[in-house]
Formats: structure tokens, C-alpha cells, sequence
């Protein structure tokens, strides 16, 4: 990888400072396809941007004779986002990808601006011509981690740590929710919100209350590993996000949703090479490997890993639905009728919480 | 009844862990500033107590080294502090806010190898028989070490301040430096040794995040505790005891809005905390109307260059 650091600069407003690198992509042979990469956190992580870079690395290893890759972390989403994309397509990166919501405005800016560069942004929504987005469907993990925790609880309390009450979290919740009650109908699900991704003490809180209102199996959706290192502190289990965070809690790490970038950017970048890249929208699941679970703890019953094994399956076929109806919100209201599914707008759109859940969501 | 004894017993032993940083780092920066220095750095300080005792404990194996070293680094950004604003007649305000965002460059880039690495948290201390009283029991007698020595620290910093001369110089220093240096005072290095010790703490502060509340090491990770206790010096009216209420009530807010959201209560996180904030702006506009109070207790020459010939 031919990577120099132009510049370190750092900007910051009252503690909310970030440490902004910018690495610009040296003199390279012309005849490589430069892809820039830009990530909202710190590769280190361990977490959603590392992910990400464990994908680029990917396309390096698979396709490292025709591209190379460069990439700059801790990109704050707001006005310098717009100059580290512009500032990588006028170096001539062919290929650029957005890897944080916040990022879709300045890259839709970019993209007008340079129409013959091809970008893509995560977990966004706004397309043009030559800019494609991309997600994959971690409620479908969730299912999955439904089953597992729902059988592994001994109080029937599952405590979840989540950041922010946006759609992609509460899917999650229900998705995990809706699979639990199946095999644990007496379990319920409580809900902490830390309003944050990534803030270690404040994750850790969370979870520590959580147990301590009776929660045996602590679930997040944050960034960080600090849940695990309680959970494992009070000799309980728990959930990982993101990555394989096991080396944090080896005995209470159940197993953790992993996310998977490498197989779609390398998919993109060959498209690209071949001449066959389009924009669009690509929201993948277990199936096109953009997710998988981390391996299970030795804990967990062999009938449970196998009833775990058939879920993903059977979510892989598509014989089963994780928003499979009848389901039920709080107030006891049907919101998917029997024999339905949610479509992928409604669990775009999902604004409530499912039967099992307590407390209310915030709006 | 039983109901609330289980609410309180888990909200009061986390209470006064979550209050533990804000604690050391809060009585730190008011004896910095009782010396009639304002130091902004405090986050910025540790963020590198942090690092340093969470890499120093890594590889020894010893939490306790690691929060000497904790304290000698924020020592070091305290040594950086004073010899810029008061060797150099650096505007403190300025400087102070330079030494966060260095703090967390400067952490960030030092550790960036040992992030995801885990270690072994610091054990807690058993009282027989009195860790195992109902309610109090874990909250009083279940803690850590650090905890204790925070708790210790208030009457110390205290006595230290209005029991001993030593104080009484670095008030006299902090209210009107230029009559203490006509009585001979060395006030820029008084001033320099109160620096030194709020770096220190606020060193150890950071350890406890990395090394005992979290154990691990994670960029940024004191997430604005050091402004908080930068408002907690200012809530407490320069108060040791004051800073000790202040500390609880900000850590209980905390903790206390995580519980009442896992027991499904409609009341809006946000609202709970804001709560400590909307505290302290009030502490300041009751003692702000009050001219006699705030002569009583801001440090005079709070934030003010001293010339030792002007």
C-alpha cells in the first residue's frame, strides 16, 4: 500500500475533539484502479470502521494486482467530510466508499462534481447516477441471537444496551424480541438507551444496570466492548456487535453479529474493472455474506447451536421471515397480519416496539 | 418499600463509582485554581493518564504501577501546562483548551497499538461482614481501593487548604498574587506545584477509567468527564465538601437515568441528563447575584497572567 500522510490536524469543540488523518495516496502505477475508503472512527475500534477496513484489506489481498486502496479515519461527519471526499477523487480514486450515514450529503455533493467517479455510500438512501448505496440486514443476525439468548436466560430478563432510537436499532430489538419469545415466551427484553455509539464507561453503566434489574444476558447494539467486559465481571453472558469481540469476555461471550464488507467491495471494485458497475442499492444479508454470527460459546447446548444453525438456514432460504407476522406492538395492535411479512420499507421505517419489550420508545 | 431498597441498593454502589473520576479530577483542578490558575486541560490530562496507566499496567501486570504512571504522565501535561502560562506568560484559557485537544491526539496516536486489549480490572476490596449488609453492604464496603482514596482525598484537600499554612500561602497566591509576592511568596512556583498535583489527579481520574471502570483502553474514552469536573469545581464553589455532593449528584444522575430507563419509566434519558448541567448553571447564577459570595469564594486572580515585575 502505497499510503503517506499528508497532514495531522486536529479540530475539536469543548472534548467533542476529533483527531482527523488524512492520508493521501502517493505516486502509484497508473495502470491500478485507486479505491479511497473513508471512515467516520478510528480503524482501531474494533468495531463498525474496522470492519471496514478488514473489507478493504480484503480487496487488497484479492485484487491487489489491479487496485490499490487508500483510506482516512476519523472523518467527523459535517463539512470536512465533503473535503477529504472531493480531496480523494481529485486525486483519482476511481472508486470511493462512504462508509457512515452521515456522510451521504457530501458524498451526493462529490458525486455530482465528479460524474466519471463511481461512489458508494453505507447505510444511506440518496442515489445518482454514479453513486450507489449499500447495507446489510443485521436484524437477521438479531433473529438468530433471539433464539440463542431466549434459550441461555435463566432470569428471563435480557438487557440491551442500544445507541440511538433510530429504525436500524429497533428493528433490531424486534427482531431479536419476535425470535426470543418464540422459544421463551415468558422472556421480556429491557431496554437501555446511552445515546451514543461509541462511549465505553457509559456502555458499561448501562449494562451494569441492566444487571442489576435482574438482566442474566446482555445484548448491544454499541460500538464498544465494555458490555462484554461487564457481563463477563458478573460472571453472565452477552452479546458482541460489530466484530468478534470474544478476547474481552471469553466466558461470557455468546457469540456477536460480524459485519462483512470484504466480499461486496470486491464484488464492486471487479464490476468496475469489467465495466459493468450500476448504480444501486444493495441491502444484503446472511445470505450474501455481508453478516455472519461469531463463533458460538462452548456454553451454549449443542441442541440450541443446532436449533441456531436451522434459524440461519432457514433465514438464508427464505423459508423464514425475522418480521413474520402476527406481530404484535406494545399496545397489543397488529402491525404485520398473519401470513404477512414486514416489507423492507416497514422495517426501514420501524418506529415502535414489538410485544415483550418494556418500557417506551422514545420519539 | 422492598421494591425501592432493590432500586437503591445497585443505583448507590455505581453512584459512587461513577463519582470516583469526576471526584479526583474535580479536586485536582480546585486546588489548581484556588492557586489562581485556570486549567482547561483537564481531559486533555486524562486522556493521558489513561493511556499511559492502561499500557504501563498492561505490560507489568500492576494496576498500582499503572496508576503511578497514570499520575507521573499527568503530572508531565500539568509540567507542560505551567511551564507555557506561568514560564511563559501563555493566556491559561488558550493553553488550556491546546492541552486537551493535545491530550487526545497525543493519547490517541500513543495507544494506538493497545486498543482491544484486554486486561484484568482491579479486584475489589471484601469486608467481611460489613460487604455483605443489605442495601449499604456492596455500596459502602464492596468498592475498590481508588474509591476509598477518592472519598479520603476530600477532607485531605480540605485540611491541606484551610487547616495548614502551606494553604493558606496558595490561597493568599490565588486571591491577590501580587501582595503575596511582596510578602515574598514564590507565587510562580506555588502556582507551578498546584498545577503539578491537578495533573496528577486528573491523571489517576483517567486510570480509573481505563484500568478499573472499563479496563481497556479505547480512544477519547473519558468522553467529556473532564468538563464536568471542570463545571463540578465551579458548582461546588471551590468547596472540597461541596465538590464530593457535587460529584454524587452528577454520577447519580447518570447512573439513576439508566435504571429508570431498564425499569421502563416514561421519563425522556435526555431530560435526566441534563439535569447536573442545568445544577450548575444555576449554582453559578445564585452566587453571581450574591457580590460578597463570590468575593468569598472565587479565587481573585482566577485565570490572571502574574509578571513578577509588573
Amino acid at each position: 500500500m502505497n499510503r503517506r500522510t499528508m497532514g495531522k490536524a486536529l479540530l475539536g469543540l469543548a472534548g467533542a475533539a476529533v483527531a482527523l488523518a488524512v492520508g493521501a495516496g502517493g505516486a502509484v502505477a497508473q495502470d491500478k484502479l485507486k479505491v479511497g475508503f473513508v471512515y467516520v472512527g478510528p480503524i482501531s475500534d474494533h468495531g463498525y470502521s474496522y470492519q471496514h477496513d478488514q473489507g478493504r484489506l480484503q480487496l487488497e489481498k484479492e485484487l491487489g494486482d489491479k487496485v490499490t486502496t487508500t483510506y482516512v479515519e476519523n472523518v467527523p461527519e459535517g463539512a470536512d467530510a465533503e473535503r477529504v471526499i472531493d480531496q480523494l477523487a481529485a486525486q483519482g480514486h476511481k472508486l470511493i466508499f462512504t462508509t457512515s450515514f452521515g456522510f451521504m450529503n457530501p458524498t451526493l455533493k462529490v458525486a455530482q462534481r465528479y460524474p466519471d467517479v463511481k461512489f458508494e455510500h453505507a447505510t444511506g438512501y440518496k442515489r445518482s447516477a454514479n453513486l450507489a448505496t449499500y447495507s446489510a440486514r443485521f436484524y437477521e443476525g438479531r433473529t438468530i441471537v433471539g433464539e440463542i439468548v431466549g434459550k441461555m436466560t435463566k432470569s428471563n430478563v435480557i438487557g440491551y444496551v442500544a445507541s440511538f432510537p433510530i429504525p436500524e436499532v429497533v428493528s433490531g430489538i424486534n427482531a431479536m424480541t419476535i425470535a426470543l419469545r418464540k422459544v421463551n415466551p415468558k422472556a421480556e427484553v429491557r431496554v437501555v438507551w446511552v445515546n451514543s455509539w461509541y462511549d465505553p464507561p457509559k456502555e458499561a453503566e448501562a449494562a451494569k444496570a441492566l444487571i442489576d434489574q435482574g438482566a442474566d444476558v446482555i445484548v448491544q447494539h454499541t460500538d464498544s466492548p465494555a458490555p462484554i467486559q461487564a457481563a463477563e465481571e458478573r460472571g453472565l453472558f452477552a452479546v458482541g456487535q460489530s466484530s468478534d469481540m470474544t478476547r474481552f469476555g471469553p466466558k461470557a461471550h455468546l457469540t456477536a453479529i460480524v459485519d462483512d464488507w470484504g466480499g461486496y467491495y470486491v464484488d464492486r471494485t471487479k464490476k468496475l474493472l469489467a465495466g459493468g458497475w450500476k448504480s444501486e442499492d444493495t441491502w444484503g444479508g446472511i445470505k450474501d455474506a455481508m453478516l455472519h454470527l461469531a463463533p458460538y460459546n462452548p456454553a451454549i447446548p449443542a441442541d440450541v447451536v443446532a436449533t441456531a444453525d436451522k434459524t440461519k438456514a432457514d433465514i438464508v432460504s427464505g423459508a423464514r421471515h425475522p418480521f413474520a407476522g402476527p406481530i404484535k406492538d406494545q399496545s397489543g395492535k397488529e402491525v404485520i397480519p398473519a401470513g404477512k411479512s414486514a416489507t423492507d420499507e416497514q422495517i426501514l421505517k420501524m418506529d415502535y416496539f414489538v410485544e415483550g419489550v418494556v418500557g417506551k420508545l422514545p420519539k | 418499600m422492598s421494591e425501592v431498597v432493590v432500586f437503591l441498593g445497585p443505583v448507590l454502589a455505581a453512584m459512587l463509582t461513577a463519582a470516583t473520576p469526576l471526584l479526583f479530577a474535580a479536586l485536582g483542578e480546585l486546588v489548581v485554581e484556588k492557586s489562581g490558575v485556570l486549567n482547561l486541560g483537564v481531559e486533555g490530562m486524562m486522556l493521558a493518564g489513561a493511556v499511559i496507566g492502561f499500557m504501563v499496567a498492561a505490560s507489568t501486570g500492576s494496576s498500582t504501577l499503572g496508576f503511578v504512571a497514570a499520575a507521573v504522565a499527568g503530572l508531565a501535561m500539568g509540567a507542560l501546562f505551567g511551564v507555557l502560562t506561568l514560564g511563559l506568560l501563555a493566556n491559561q484559557v488558550a493553553t488550556g483548551l491546546a492541552l486537551t485537544l493535545f491530550g487526545v491526539g497525543l493519547s490517541a496516536l500513543v495507544g494506538q497499538g493497545w486498543v482491544g486489549r484486554p486486561i484484568q480490572d482491579v479486584p475489589e476490596l471484601r469486608i467481611p461482614g460489613l460487604t455483605d449488609l443489605p442495601v449499604i453492604g456492596p455500596a459502602l464496603f464492596g468498592q475498590d481501593a481508588l474509591v476509598y482514596l477518592g472519598l479520603a482525598m476530600v477532607p485531605a484537600v480540605h485540611w491541606f487548604l484551610f487547616s495548614t499554612r502551606a494553604g493558606l500561602v496558595l490561597r493568599a497566591v490565588g486571591e491577590n498574587h501580587a501582595a503575596a509576592h511582596a510578602l515574598g511568596y514564590k507565587v510562580v512556583r506555588i502556582r507551578f506545584l498546584a498545577v503539578l498535583f491537578g495533573g496528577a489527579m486528573s491523571g489517576i481520574a483517567g486510570a480509573y477509567l481505563s484500568l478499573d471502570y472499563t479496563p481497556m483502553w479505547a480512544e477519547n474514552m473519558t468522553a467529556g468527564r473532564g468538563w464536568i469536573a471542570l463545571a463540578l469545581v465551579v458548582f461546588s464553589t471551590w468547596k472540597p465538601g461541596r465538590v464530593l455532593l457535587g460529584a454524587w449528584l452528577f454520577g447519580g444522575v447518570t447512573i439513576a437515568q439508566l435504571h429508570v430507563q431498564g425499569h421502563g419509566f416514561a421519563v425522556p434519558s435526555q431530560l435526566l441528563s441534563m439535569l447536573p448541567y442545568l445544577a450548575t448553571i444555576l449554582v453559578l447564577v445564585a452566587i453571581s447575584r450574591d457580590v460578597a459570595r463570590i468575593r468569598l469564594n472565587a479565587p481573585a486572580c482566577l485565570g490572571k497572567v502574574f509578571h513578577p515585575d509588573g
